[in-house]
């Protein structure tokens, strides 16, 4: 019959109409500066640099290694490595930036950055609040505005830097176990000069 | 309770009281002049969040809710937002013509307020002979200014809008005026003071005398709110400015203020064919039952526009789009026979007058579904039922 | 002649006269409605609502838009640059005679006066004689009205295909 599935359209958006006063499944919004959605797991947003420990130069994973400032798509990632070494978490003297620049503005949120570092020192952030007056300096974070601690990092992706951080605990053990045999060995070398050959560990 | 009826009235005569007795009439039209500035304007602010907010409900969003309370005074920022925004009028642009055009089109729903009875003695210029046929001239100088307005911009897209406004204003403008026809001939009176008076009849001791409880009546509103819907360029008929086909149809190339006119001038226009319907066919300022004359006569036709107001957003939340074939198909071939048939059931109840009310209540509504059927067959074997593999 | 009378007479010969010199078409067809709008200014000032508000409502709610209608969908709306003809003086030789026929017509016609007392022209009036006098007037335009919207009718639809390959109706609808 001619009209009637205007009729019928029109009971359907009625319900909608009432469904979003009284059903909280219908009116889904939220009011946005004042209400929040809790934060998504899998969410991000631009990249930061995880550090360990309180010290955000010392404790840098960043080796400046350079393989994400050539992965990045946009080409937003400017790193300049150090003269001087420092010893990462296994104790291994290594490089480190001393410039690490993004430009949030060029930065596309791809997350290859994340995908290709080999030291778990970069990771995406969740902050998406960046308006800034400033659109060239403002958006152009340095390296001591992308540190995080790791702390941060766990709240924010628990299941992955839970992973990571077993997994480098588990390096770590290695690295101090072999290095307590060869200071072991070093040391009986040192008491007892000539060792028999075949016990090197 | 007369007093609050009259309150408008006798506000009005004691200011007039004021002048000397050669300056009253004057004071009385700019009175009268004034308050249509006032109250329709103002209007227009209100539904336009009112429309937000319920079409945003039935999308299940809030809708504005920051500026006032609840977001009420959203229009005064969209207001003051337009106002201070550039007002860009393209180089390819015809300057006169371009400028002219949002005033042709706001003047026009503007002068038909005149008319329009609001309440008992509240119309500003009763013109007992010929009240409709202003109205309707009025009405059609709309058109001129969407044609201006899409010509002078030398855009394609608001040629596009204006030629599919033209072709639409003109084919609607014919169910329009010809549903407005039977009340004309049964009431005897272009006056639409008249027409609301002849209204007042009560029928079985409570009901109200309203058009729209007659055959011919109701047929004749629904066929008078189709066509004016479309006369409005309203949703599902708004494809002169259709955002999704043609940016904004005529009025793309428009920024700041003239923007706004345009919107001004659409609404003011919908409240202007919505008033002339409640005027003939709901009963104008009359309840609809007799024991609710008790409620001002001002407040029964704000009422009954504002449930014009509500039922025109929720059509608006509800139906896609026509087509071009389709709307032309739609006035030509169902809405123009219908007002045509219309026209004789009008003519029947005339001549039928002494038999009893059921028989020609029959009568009508028999003369009425006849074509209703067959137009309905016609679209039932143009359109079969649609079958769908993948949706249950 | 009143100074609002004359104001008028300016609306319209002014727009008359733009509508038959202007270069561009749309300009003509709006300046033609401006005109027709000042004609029913003229009839509302001899207190002839009826036929004021009918003459804007038919005039320039219909005619006048389907003027310009009809010039945006003709080709050649764009470049108004072209001649109109080669022979000036045809055109206004035949100018000249419609208007001496014309004003040897209103000239010979006899207006007999108004008497002070003229009944008002009620739009019942208006219809009464047009059902009782002039009702075959009345038909023969309305034959010939249909007429017009019948061939229109004909004009406007869709071309007979070959017979012998019965049209497939694919309306997308």
């Amino acid at each position: 019959m001619i009209g009637s599935g205007i009729l019928h359209g029109l009971a359907v958006t009625a319900k909608n109409f009432a469904g979003s006063f009284t059903d909280p499944a219908r009116l889904v919004t939220v009011g946005y500066p004042e209400e929040r959605l809790p934060p998504k797991e899998n969410a991000r947003q631009f990249p930061f640099l995880v550090f360990d420990g309180d010290d955000s130069e010392a404790g840098l994973r960043c080796v400046a290694c350079q393989i994400c400032e050539k992965e990045c798509p946009p080409q937003c990632i400017f790193i300049i490595k150090s003269k001087a070494k420092k010893p990462d978490h296994l104790g291994k003297p290594q490089l480190y930036p001393a410039t690490f620049d993004i430009d949030f503005s060029v930065c596309m949120s791809c997350q290859i950055c994340v995908e290709v570092c080999p030291f778990d020192a970069i990771k995406m952030d969740q902050e998406f609040e960046l308006a800034t007056a400033d659109r060239f300096d403002g958006l152009l974070r340095h390296k001591d505005q992308l540190a995080r601690p790791n702390a941060y990092f766990q709240k924010l992706h628990p299941t992955d830097a839970g992973a990571i951080d077993t997994l480098r605990a588990a390096e770590a053990e290695k690295a101090r176990a072999a290095a307590a045999v060869k200071a072991a060995a070093t040391a009986s070398e040192s008491v007892k000069p000539p060792a028999a050959p075949g016990s090197v560990p | 309770m007369d007093a609050l009826d009259a309150i408008f009235v006798t506000l009005k005569h004691l200011v007039v009281g004021w002048f000397p007795a050669l300056l009253q009439p004057w004071v009385s039209a700019l009175i009268s002049i004034g308050a249509i500035l006032a109250i329709f304007p103002l209007l227009f602010g209100l539904t336009t969040v009112l429309e937000r907010k319920a079409l945003a409900r039935i999308q299940n969003r809030p809708g504005p809710n920051r500026v006032g309370p609840a977001g009420f005074l959203q229009f005064v920022a969209d207001g003051i937002k337009s106002l201070t925004k550039e007002d860009i009028v393209p180089r390819a642009a015809d300057r006169v013509v371009h400028f002219l055009a949002p005033l042709v089109v706001v003047i026009p729903p503007l002068l038909s307020f005149a008319v329009l009875p609001v309440g008992r003695n509240m119309v500003a210029l009763d013109l007992r002979e010929t009240g409709l046929l202003f109205f309707l001239m009025v009405g059609t100088a709309v058109e001129l200014g969407v044609f201006m307005a899409g010509w002078s911009s030398h855009n394609k897209y608001s040629l596009l809008g204006a030629m599919r406004a033209l072709a639409q204003l003109l084919s609607y403008e014919l169910p329009l005026l010809l549903s407005t026809v039977p009340v004309v001939m049964l009431t005897g009176s272009l006056s639409l003071v008249g027409i609301v008076e002849k209204q007042s009849a009560v029928h079985g001791g409570f009901l109200m005398g309203w058009n729209l409880f007659t055959p011919w009546g109701a047929a004749g509103a629904v066929l008078f709110f189709i066509a004016a819907i479309a006369e409005a360029n309203r949703s599902p008929f708004d494809l002169p400015e259709a955002e999704s086909e043609i940016v904004a149809g005529y009025f793309t190339e428009y920024s700041g203020f003239k923007f706004a006119l345009f919107f001004l001038g659409e609404y003011l226009g919908l409240f202007a064919v919505s008033g002339l319907g409640i005027t003939l066919f709901l009963g104008g300022w009359l309840p609809p039952f007799s024991f609710l004359a008790w409620i001002p006569s001002w407040l029964w036709f704000l009422c009954k526009l504002a449930g014009l107001m509500v039922v025109f957003i929720w059509l608006r939340g509800t139906l896609p789009r026509l087509r071009m074939d389709q709307l032309m198909r739609f006035a030509w071939q169902f809405l123009l026979p219908m007002a045509l048939v219309n026209l004789l059931v009008a003519g029947l109840w005339h001549f039928t007058s002494p038999w009893p009310v059921a028989l020609r209540w029959l009568l009508g509504v028999a003369i009425l579904a006849v074509p209703y059927l067959m137009f309905n067959r016609a679209f039932e074997r143009r359109h079969p039922q649609r079958t769908y593999r993948y949706v249950s | 002649m009143t100074l609002p009378f004359a104001l008028l007479a300016g609306l319209v010969l002014g727009g008359a006269l733009a509508a038959v010199t202007c270069r561009e078409r749309v300009h003509a067809g709006l300046f033609l409605a401006l005109s027709l709008v000042g004609l029913a200014l003229v009839f509302l000032r001899l207190d002839a609502e009826f036929i004021g508000f009918v003459q804007i409502l038919v005039y320039v709610g219909a005619v006048a838009v389907l003027i310009v209608f009809a010039i945006l969908l003709t080709r050649g709306a764009e470049n108004p640059r072209e001649r109109l003809g080669n022979s000036p003086g045809f055109g206004i030789l035949l100018a000249v005679a419609v208007f001496a026929l014309l004003a040897w017509a209103l000239t010979s016609a006899s207006f007999p006066k108004a008497s002070e007392t003229a009944a008002a022209l009620t739009v019942r009036g208006v219809g009464d004689r047009l059902m009782r006098e002039y009702v075959l007037p009345l038909q023969a335009i309305g034959l010939l009205l249909t007429a017009a919207l019948i061939g229109a009718a004909v004009i406007a639809l869709p071309a007979p295909t070959n017979p012998a390959t019965p049209p497939t109706n694919h309306d997308p609808e």
